[in-house]
């Protein structure tokens, strides 16, 4: 049993050293005042008990040491603050180009995908020295997305994307855990990171695998028939998707919003919710027909369109409106920064390009 | 405490006007009010230790072997619902709050005696419905009744516990009101705002929580209940609701209520500390003016709870920033109490301490607290076991603590008998041992990434585990052998006399039990509070009867 008694986590990710850098920092200072004021109490115990001090000295107090004592612990808060605000900016701004992951949890399990097309249950293999960024979402109750050698955590909700991201230095295995209590086996909601070298990495994610994550999105954009509205020639009587993502759009209503993971998801489930400029408001809801798992296919498939990576939706019998309102197209879009693992296909069903 | 007067126990006291359980379930006096509240939630006490140390057991072996997983998730609910609404939010405001309040004012009772019993009697009608969910089906949802697990995906009863803790929440709200209107309107000729103890200053801060708070949470929580009857989508994401509009609203409620929870107690530790150092209390108006402003700040720091809730970076990061200025006060409160020690005549009943365990316990409970404050931390020990040392910390380190001490303390003037002080200073030392071992570890346990409310863990916490279970036993001898010896001293301690401890405050100046309407003649107050350099003067008021006695008939 004595074997088992680690004291402090391990580090396996670029934010850990931050985290812990703070956390010694306020242990420091934890230990400090609650030192000082135990050793306080304990000497005017002593030295002012009643046997050594029969009469006491009434002493109605200092406006100087009020103005000090308030002070000087505000001014060690204030600093803990800027530090902390400035960790937490780092944990909450994933840097661009990071590789994404999709998440869906449930009661009680963790599934993964990746756009390479692997998917995963309880289990998420990432490079070491690469950037990720996870995308987030359930389809029950709210869970925690939680891996403590990452120092890491986001709470994953039903209804929305949620975000967050890290950079794993460090090969091996580590705690997976889900950190809002979600039911009966919210303790069994666990699973592993398996941090790898990134060559092996390329090779576990390219193998066996049966299309991108973006060419399954593919199959349900015709499947679903979103091609008869959303088509690739501004002839649709829905916006043309080619090259939207990322990119600011203008509403019907004046307002302006970004082409982010969470709009797509929006549109899709509860496309009232905000109508693109120029068109009607004329899109059936998609909310209890698609999967979380289809709506993150298709949410992948809208970000792949334009960046050369996706097939166009094919144009279907006449024109109609206008052309996508969006703003001029710039350079990268939210492309992946590593191209060579998220190489679709022609066709939408074969072996991605990479594999051996 | 050689000078025990025998002469005061043939006086008519509010414990023998009247006798029968009629006169105790019909009365309106406010301290057999408190009294039915301190049976009521010493029992509440008792089962929601029962229900932590069925916790400590299953946590003792990695594996979820104990009880089912379903059981445990039962168990951590109801021991934190029954801890929360049915012990500390009442246990000192609706205790000593409702027992001493009127006294140290120089009143006669509250200034509504009978919407006191009704809080009484709402407090436990809500109590029924909670205990009636959890022998019907239990409850599942942890004390904080998260959506959409709450109002759609629990099986367990949760609109009996709703419905309990919304009628729980008026008889909070009554109380509040109550003290309030007699600290403004009831206070004896003389008794200005400055004279008041800081006991009255802590109560009146926390009413004022309770009277803008508690709505808020009775509101949110009958919205559960018709959420998981009609399906109204006002916070489940499939019926077009808000989740994180739910957590918004509790913990508005449920944050100040942590304040609610330990104000009143530093109340108490200043009026513990005050006497027992033979002082005034050091900077008197900072620790009166820092309770009401921990009051105000206590309501702008909610979102603390939700940092990785979803909620945008920069609510986050303005959230954080108030919450730090929410530590100054509570700060400027500890160096106040440990500078009134400063050539004090210092002597160590079991009150003190008590009050010596719980500066050194909030200390750490409050700067762990600001661990949790900085954000950039707080994504990383949120939801895991540093936040459950963090808050025992504070509401068993801090609250019961002071509780303890408070008990201790007035005990004599609520029962005219003295406890055994050898035996309370033995319990005290568990207390404080007991508290530490089993508390102490969480907050390596949490920081190595154990999420809370886990039935089973991987192995590699057990240790730290068993040290927690090891000391929440010795913390259950420490907390049952003074349900034995306070029960005992009724029969068979020592009478106290009326004053026992030569303590100040006007509560001290009537006959120990006091009589049912407090004072025969209204008192007039013409010193401040904590005049312990009058009392202990030679020549000055005599040494074991209550001080300032012009204007109040004592006994004897």
């Amino acid at each position: 049993m004595w074997e088992h008694l680690p004291l402090f986590p391990a580090r396996a990710s670029t934010m850990a050293g931050h985290v812990d850098a703070l956390y010694f920092a306020l242990v420091a200072i934890a230990a400090f005042f609650t030192f000082l004021v135990s050793a306080l109490i304990l000497f005017f115990a002593i030295r002012y008990r009643k046997g050594r001090n029969p009469h006491a000295t009434q002493i109605h107090g200092s406006t100087a040491l009020e103005l000090l004592w308030t002070g000087i612990p505000l001014a060690i808060v204030m600093m803990i603050f800027v530090w902390s605000s400035v960790i937490f900016f780092m944990q909450t701004r994933p840097p661009k180009g990071a590789m994404e992951v999709y998440l869906v949890g449930k009661q009680w399990m963790w599934k993964f995908q990746h756009t390479e097309g692997q998917r995963e249950i309880n289990a998420l293999h990432v490079p070491a020295g690469r950037d990720v960024r996870m995308i987030m979402t359930s389809q029950d109750v709210i869970h925690s997305f939680y891996v403590p050698a990452f120092r890491i955590k986001a709470d994953v909700l039903p209804g929305r994307y949620t975000t967050t991201w890290f950079h794993a230095t460090t090969p091996g295995h580590y705690h997976l855990f889900c950190a809002e209590y979600c039911g009966t086996q919210h303790s069994g909601m666990i699973g592993e990171i398996v941090v790898m070298d990134p060559t092996e990495y390329d090779k576990w994610a390219a193998s066996g695998v049966d299309g991108s994550l973006a060419s399954a999105g593919e199959k349900s954009f015709q499947h679903y028939g979103c091609t008869m509205c959303h088509r690739a020639d501004n002839a649709g009587r829905g916006p043309n998707l080619t090259g939207a993502f990322g990119h600011t759009v203008l509403l019907d209503d004046g307002r302006t919003v970004t082409a982010d993971e969470s709009y797509i998801r929006e549109s899709i489930l509860n496309p009232g919710a905000k109508i693109v400029s120029g068109f009607k408001n004329i899109m059936p809801t998609f909310e209890g027909q698609l999967s979380e798992e289809e709506v993150i296919g298709l949410v992948a498939y809208i970000k792949a369109l334009g960046n050369g990576t996706a097939n166009l939706p094919l144009p279907v019998s006449e024109p109609n409106s206008g052309a996508y309102p969006v703003a001029p197209k710039q350079e990268g879009s939210a492309a992946k920064s590593d191209k060579t693992t998220t190489t679709p296909e022609k066709g939408g069903a074969a072996q991605p390009a990479a594999k051996p | 405490m050689e000078t025990i007067s025998h002469t005061s126990q043939a006086k008519t006291n509010y414990l023998n006007a009247d006798y029968g359980l009629k006169s105790w379930l019909l009365t309106t006096d406010h301290k057999r009010i408190g009294i039915l509240y301190l049976i009521s939630i010493s029992v509440f006490f008792v089962l929601g230790g029962f229900f932590a140390m069925l916790i400590r057991l299953e946590l003792l072996t990695p594996a979820g072997d104990l009880v089912l997983a379903d059981t445990y998730n039962k168990l951590f609910t109801m021991h934190g619902v029954v801890m929360i609404f049915l012990f500390l939010i009442p246990a000192i405001p609706s205790v000593f709050g409702n027992f001493l309040v009127p006294m140290m004012v120089g009143a006669k009772d509250l200034a509504f005696p009978k919407l006191n019993l009704l809080s009484w009697y709402l407090f436990m009608i809500g109590a029924s419905f909670i205990m009636y969910s959890v022998i019907t089906g239990g409850l599942d949802t942890g004390w904080t009744f998260y959506t959409p697990y709450s109002t759609t995906y629990s099986n367990s009863n949760v609109v009996a516990a709703a419905l309990g803790v919304f009628i729980n929440g008026f008889s909070s709200i009554f109380t509040g009101l109550n003290i309030i209107v007699t600290v403004h309107r009831m206070r004896a000729p003389g008794l200005t705002w400055q004279r008041l103890p800081l006991f009255i200053w802590a109560h009146y801060a926390t009413s004022v929580i309770m009277v803008l708070g508690t709505p808020v949470l009775a509101v949110t929580i009958v919205l559960v209940a018709l959420e998981r009857l009609f399906h109204f989508g006002i916070f489940d994401a499939r019926y077009g609701g808000d989740p994180l509009l739910f957590q918004h609203l509790f913990w508005f409620y449920s944050h100040p209520a942590v304040y609610i929870m330990i104000l009143p107690a530093m109340g108490v530790i200043s009026e513990v500390l005050a006497c027992f150092s033979r002082k005034r209390i050091f900077g008197y108006s900072f620790v009166a003016m820092s309770s009401i402003a921990i009051a105000v700040l206590g309501f702008l720091v909610w979102a603390h709870h939700m940092y990785v809730a979803g909620i945008s970076t920069y609510a986050a990061i303005i959230f954080s920033l108030l919450t730090f200025f929410v530590a100054i006060p509570s700060a400027v409160k500890v160096f106040n109490w440990t500078a009134t020690l400063y050539k004090g005549s210092i002597t160590f009943e079991t009150p003190m301490l008590y009050v010596f365990a719980f500066i050194g316990l909030f200390t750490i409970g409050g700067l762990t607290g600001v661990f949790l404050a900085a954000v950039g931390i707080d994504l990383h020990v949120t939801d895991t076991y540093f936040v459950v040392a963090h808050f025992h910390y504070v509401m068993v380190g801090g609250t019961v603590t002071a509780f303890l001490a408070a008990l201790h303390f007035w005990w004599p003037k609520m029962t005219g008998k003295m406890y055994p002080e050898g035996f309370s200073k033995l319990s005290a030392l568990f207390v404080f041992a007991g508290f530490n071992l089993t508390f102490f570890p969480q907050f390596l346990l949490g920081y190595l990434g154990m999420p809370r409310r886990y039935h089973a863990y991987p192995p590699e916490f057990q240790v730290l585990n068993v040290l927690s279970t090891a000391g929440a036993s010795i913390l259950a001898v420490g907390f049952l052998m003074p349900m034995l010896y306070f029960a005992w001293s009724l029969q068979y301690g020592k009478d106290a006399g009326d004053n026992p401890w030569k303590a100040a405050g006007l509560e001290w100046m009537t006959s120990s039990p006091p009589p049912t309407f407090n004072f025969d003649e209204t008192p007039t107050v013409t010193w401040e509070a904590y005049n312990y350099d009058e009392i202990d003067a030679p020549g000055g008021p005599a040494q074991d009867k209550p001080t300032h006695n012009k204007g109040v008939e004592v006994a004897g």
